[in-house]
């Protein structure tokens, strides 16, 4: 089975400043939606109450949580709590709203025959530490991955990579800002593998990109990138299009937890596989990329006569 | 052309055997479990665990397994957490003081796979669930002490600033001043309001007399809990870091409780005697101007010291000695513990002091060279009671001589200290003074297994959804690269098992992070497949011969693979180093994921099409869906 009997000769590269004008847009959108509304940081990140209820009998711990999101909680976890019977049920909000309200007599009035057992603030799971070292290491892999492109490519690529890099999880983020899902560790997860995805793509399309620098001598830097992407094409949509199947199928099948993840994912991969053509691709050749920055040096290729 | 050395076949066949080994033991179930474990001073032998067995089988409770995991530990495994919770509960009342009773979930290896060191990968906390613990903090106590040094201090500030005051003490309302009349009281209230500003003040007459009622204020009672809670929180990640145990949780639940969450199968009685220790050291000089046989026969102890009895080694018999009340050194300037052998062949603990203690321990031993210095073994125990449904601390401090020996020189920043009575004394007591000593003791007030936080049917929802996603992929290789995409879908399923293999074998802890790291990398495997297949199918659609078009295939795609595959590395290596948490859950099982891949993705795949089409000289059609 073939997708292309032939190379295809679409011309990617016509829309490319179209393209580089939405990105930039959306990216701006994505700051401004973030600078005011923020993110909805999940049950990890802020702290909120637990509340151990007993039931008569076993209880089945998903209705105890579709029951309460229904009752307008938000990022309900509920665990079993020793026995079956006993459930331990985590609740987001801010440690000012709990401390005013009953909640755990609420929480419990909703669920059928539980009786309360303890009602407590939890502080956040996750400590400052998580955010200042994530976002360090962040900074800090970005960086790297910036010199070793720079060191086996060439800084322009280097410098599109970077922005790639950046421009898939804001779009995300964004979008968890603007419809304020839950961000919780397991989005976090996500935005992590998403950008592993992105920066996998972006360096397939590099690739392909420096060896027709270096095979064909005629061609404009527009031209070669075209061919690349082309060239490329079956890889991208069997690659994207296996990856994403995959992950349809964690938003379908994977229940209300992995929601957030799914949908992480679903976006990043679309975002990732579009950012390596039109982001990584396209800037490289705005950079002023040209055949000469890509040709091998002499001591490159001492190998290549027999 | 295509054809691999030998030794490559053997090594790719070693690396499968080794993966299948190694990650068998994550097919045997996990039992309910309860872990029994002696402390220093007490033995599990064959009574104790004969007095185990009756008491569980007077209350019908049965035990599918006992096994032995150290000779002061063992493990009783059950049916269900019911079993489990009241089989606890039994053994908790049977063996009372001196052992930990902790719940677990054990694993059930089969004896073989654990004698090569293989064991199932530790789930977190919220795929498998695991142990938790509500510990209580003793705030009162903690105000008390801040009451009493304020007293001192307030005495001291007073007398230096000439003020005259007619009594002074520590009330069940605050600290109590009385004054000899109303010029006074209000020289006492601002020398209060300007260096105790943390204290509120009421002034109330009393015939001619002034009282001064100082009392911290609720601004202060709240920053000094809040203090004690934050440093709770910080020494127990330490200690629980310093176990081993991998992503814990750690945090705060309502005023003065701290909820810590252990993932399972792991030595949670273990965990369960360090998150509570509270042993620690300090530094006495002996008083030796006065008789200690004499203090002990009469009852009068001289003031400012205390009787001990102290055993000597090699003597059997205790002695009382005097020591006195002035700690020269406590376990808080102690940075660095670390177990040794003493010269009598005895376990030790080799101590650093730091943070300013040791310039003072200098000093002192310094100016006392010939008298000898006496160090105790502290530990505070908490017992939490309930009078009149609110929940009260008895704290009962545990103080034992482990040594006295003359100063022989100022003693440096580095010393031994010896008389610990076991390795596993000196291991725990290093342990805690490594880690730091709890600002004020702490009880463990409930403990209790807890499910997976995710919640167990997310989980089989989310295993579903992975199984299909799995599924479509292999189905679709197969169909879209024949042949080549069966050979893709085997060096698959080889990666995720030798993933996991090395995950188990490495003692990883794996969480929903670590499997979005498992996601990316097979996405990464399958990627590498699909590029070497294209560039296949490139050279055979360029006319190039079948065999030519394998060696091609895999040369070219081999640099792409290599420089996604390095880049990513580079960054899963920084995570790894700098990310804690989520972060370096991901990063774990990305690193490993990526060599893995890159050895089952390439060479796996490129040894069985060698062995399949290497020896063919006249191969005119690859199955590879062209």
């Amino acid at each position: 089975m073939e997708f292309f009997k032939q190379n295809t000769s679409i011309n990617f590269m016509a829309l490319r400043k179209w393209a580089m004008s939405l990105s930039a847009l959306v990216a701006l959108l994505c700051i401004v939606t973030l600078s005011i509304k923020g993110l909805n940081w999940g049950l990890e990140f802020t702290g909120g109450t637990e509340v151990i209820a007993a039931f008569p009998q076993a209880e089945n711990l998903e209705t105890v949580r579709s029951t309460l999101e229904q009752a307008g909680y938000k990022d309900v976890k509920v665990q079993s709590y020793g026995t079956a019977k006993v459930v331990l049920i985590r609740l987001g909000g801010k440690q000012e709203d709990m401390e005013n309200k009953d909640i755990g007599k609420e929480v419990v009035a909703h669920l059928n025959g539980a009786t309360l057992q303890s009602t407590a603030y939890i502080g956040p799971q996750v400590g400052k530490e998580l955010a200042t070292s994530g976002a360090l290491a962040l900074v800090l892999a970005m960086l790297g991955t910036a010199i070793y492109i720079g060191f086996r490519f060439e800084y322009r690529f280097a410098i599109s990579a970077a922005v790639a890099l950046i421009h898939d999880p804001l779009i995300i983020l964004g979008i968890f800002s603007y419809f304020q899902m839950e961000f919780d560790l397991t989005s976090l997860a996500a935005l992590l593998t998403v950008m592993g995805y992105s920066l996998n793509d972006t360096i397939v399309v590099f690739d392909r990109i420096r060896e027709n620098f270096r095979k064909s001598r005629k061609g404009t830097p527009t031209e070669i990138v075209n061919l690349s992407v082309n060239q490329t094409l079956s890889r991208t949509i069997m690659t994207s299009g296996l990856t994403l199947l995959a992950v349809l199928s964690l938003f379908f099948f994977g229940g209300e937890t992995l929601h957030g993840f799914a949908t992480a994912m679903v976006v990043g991969i679309v975002v990732g596989t579009y950012s390596s053509i039109y982001v990584a691709g396209a800037l490289a050749v705005a950079l002023g990329l040209d055949r000469r920055d890509l040709l091998p040096t002499s001591r490159d290729t001492p190998d290549d006569t027999p | 052309m295509n054809r691999y050395p030998a030794w490559k076949y053997i090594l790719v066949v070693v690396v499968i055997v080794f993966g299948i080994i190694y990650s068998l033991p994550n097919l045997y179930k996990k039992d309910w479990a309860v872990q029994v474990s002696a402390d220093s001073t007490h033995t599990l032998d064959d009574n104790t665990l004969n007095t185990v067995r009756a008491a569980l089988a007077s209350q019908q409770i049965q035990y599918s397994q006992v096994e032995k995991m150290a000779s002061d530990s063992v493990t009783y495994h059950f049916a269900n957490a019911d079993v489990q919770l009241r089989a606890d509960d039994v053994i908790k009342d049977t063996l009372g003081e001196g052992y930990t009773v902790a719940l677990n979930l054990a694993a059930t290896t089969p004896k073989w796979l654990q004698s090569i060191g293989a064991e199932p990968l530790h789930l977190g906390l919220d795929l498998s669930g695991g142990v938790h613990f509500l510990m209580a903090i003793d705030v009162n106590s903690l105000i008390t002490h801040r009451m009493q040094a304020a007293e001192r201090n307030i005495s001291d500030s007073l007398r230096k600033n000439g003020i005259r005051y007619v009594g002074l003490q520590d009330t069940q309302n605050g600290i109590s001043i009385r004054a000899p009349d109303r010029a006074t009281a209000d020289k006492i209230s601002a020398v209060l309001s300007q260096d105790y500003p943390e204290f509120t003040r009421t002034l109330t007459p009393d015939g001619q007399q002034w009282v001064i009622m100082a009392n911290l204020s609720e601004q202060a009672r709240a920053d000094a809990q809040n203090f004690a809670v934050d440093k709770t929180l910080s020494v127990l990640r330490k200690r629980i870091d310093e176990l081993g145990v991998n992503e814990p949780i750690v945090q705060r639940q309502g005023v003065d409780r701290i909820s810590v969450d252990l993932p399972g199968i792991q030595d949670t009685a273990r965990a369960k005697q360090i998150i509570g220790g509270t042993a620690t050291l300090e530094f006495h000089l002996q008083d030796v101007q006065h008789d200690a046989e004499q203090a002990k026969e009469t009852g009068l102890i001289p003031p400012g010291t205390t009787l001990y009895p102290y055993t000597p080694a090699g003597i059997t018999q205790a002695i009382p000695v005097l020591l006195q009340d002035r700690v020269v050194l406590s376990g808080s300037s102690i940075t660095n513990a670390t177990t040794t052998m003493g010269e009598d062949g005895r376990p030790a603990a080799s101590i650093t002091l730091g943070g300013g203690g040791e310039a003072a321990f200098y000093r002192i031993t310094g100016e006392n060279i010939g008298k000898p210095l006496a160090i105790i073994y502290v530990e505070t125990a908490l017992t939490p009671v309930t009078v009149n449904g609110e929940t009260q601390y008895t704290q009962r401090k545990n103080e034992r001589v482990i040594s006295i020996a003359t100063i022989q020189s100022a003693l440096p920043s580095t010393f031994q200290i010896t008389g610990l009575s076991s390795i596993k004394e000196a291991n725990d007591l290093s342990l805690l003074l490594r880690a730091g000593s709890l600002p004020t003791p702490v009880a463990i007030i409930e403990e209790s297994t807890i499910g997976p936080s995710l919640g167990a049917q997310n989980i089989d929802k989310g295993v579903f959804s992975i199984e299909v996603g799995f599924i479509v992929i292999v189905i679709f290789m197969m169909i879209y690269y024949r042949f080549f995409g069966l050979l893709a879908d085997i060096a698959l399923g080889m990666n995720l098992v030798l993933l996991v293999a090395v995950l188990s074998f490495l003692g990883a802890t794996l969480s929903l992070p670590g499997i979005a790291g498992i996601l990316l990398t097979l996405g990464m495997a399958v990627d590498a497949n699909v590029l070497i297949f294209e560039r296949i199918r490139e050279e055979l659609r360029n006319g190039v011969s079948p065999q030519a078009s394998i060696q091609a295939g895999y040369e070219r795609a081999f640099s792409t693979i290599v420089d996604s595959n390095v880049t990513t590395l580079i960054a899963a290596l920084v995570l790894l180093m700098i990310g804690t948490g989520a972060v370096k859950g991901f990063a774990v099982t990305l690193t490993i994921g990526i060599m893995t891949s890159m050895f089952t993705a390439i060479t796996g795949t490129r040894a069985i099409v060698n062995l399949i089409y290497g020896h063919k000289v006249r191969l005119t059609k690859l199955s590879i869906g062209i």
